[in-house]
């Protein structure tokens, strides 16, 4: 395999997509943090089931939880539009809505994180 | 250059299922609800931080047959990725990678991913009768 590819090529390890294993890595990355993240979301929102909106308010506002949750959002978020993005490539092949089903899940990525990350701010604010 | 109609590979169709490719397949269905149901918890977050006209809709949601329904699905999904999800970072560290342990590890997880959803959901009706 090495005969095909310059010494520099080989050094950067980069590949023939130009980004090497990053994709693949930031997935893993994110994947690990979820771990925690979400077992502690889920127990959490379970022991809030069917109180009343001040009790998640107040626990949703509270420095911990607030972090722990904007945290929880932004790994979600990047893990889930990196899975989707993979899960697009390989099944859509007309590269026109391809290239607009990613953009698609990319940007509503952004706008629901983003959403769910002011609302947790705004609480944890006192708005 | 016409590539929109070629036949690609791997033809499904023609294979038998097996434990292991059915839960490599359900990985990333699951994968795509649990990204779906995101747009509950994102509904559920702002509505907390809109005030109590807000809450109460989507709590009357969430309520709802459907939305119990919903609520139910997106726990199954989440707990089969979560336990499916750790095995996979075994495998990325090469532990358990021999057909044997594959088989092993995958029943695990099944086993897991029901035990994890009931274990949550009688903790919540619990909480919520207490």
């Amino acid at each position: 395999m090495d005969r095909y590819a310059t010494p520099l090529q080989r050094v950067r390890g980069l590949g023939s997509a130009k980004e090497g294993v990053n994709h693949w890595w930031l997935q893993r990355i994110s994947a690990i943090a979820l771990v925690p993240l979400v077992i502690w979301f889920v127990a959490s929102v379970v022991a809030l089931t069917g109180a009343p909106l001040e009790n998640v308010t107040l626990w949703l506002g509270s420095p911990l939880p607030a972090l722990l949750t904007v945290l929880l959002l932004i790994a979600g978020f990047y893990h889930a539009q990196l899975g989707l993005q993979v899960v697009i490539e390989d099944y859509v092949h007309h590269e026109g809505l391809k290239v607009a089903a990613i953009l698609l899940v990319k940007g509503a990525a952004v706008v629901l994180a983003l959403a769910g990350v002011f609302a947790v701010l705004k609480l944890a604010f006192g708005g | 250059m016409a590539t929109d109609n070629r036949p690609l590979s791997p033809h499904l169709q023609v294979y038998k299922p097996q434990l292991t490719s059915v839960l490599s397949i359900l990985h990333r269905a699951t994968g795509i609800a649990v990204s779906v149901g995101t747009l509950l918890l994102v509904w559920w977050l702002v509505a907390a931080a809109a005030g109590p006209d807000a809450y109460a809709a989507v709590q009357a949601f969430n309520g709802s047959f459907i939305g119990r329904l919903l609520l139910f699905g997106w726990t199954l999904s989440l707990m089969y990725h979560l336990c499916n999800g750790i095995r996979h970072l075994f495998w990325d560290a090469g532990i358990g990678l021999e057909l044997e342990a594959a088989y092993a590890s995958g029943w695990t997880v099944l086993v897991a991913t029901v035990v994890l959803t009931l274990g949550t959901w009688i903790a919540a009706y619990t909480v919520m009768g207490g």
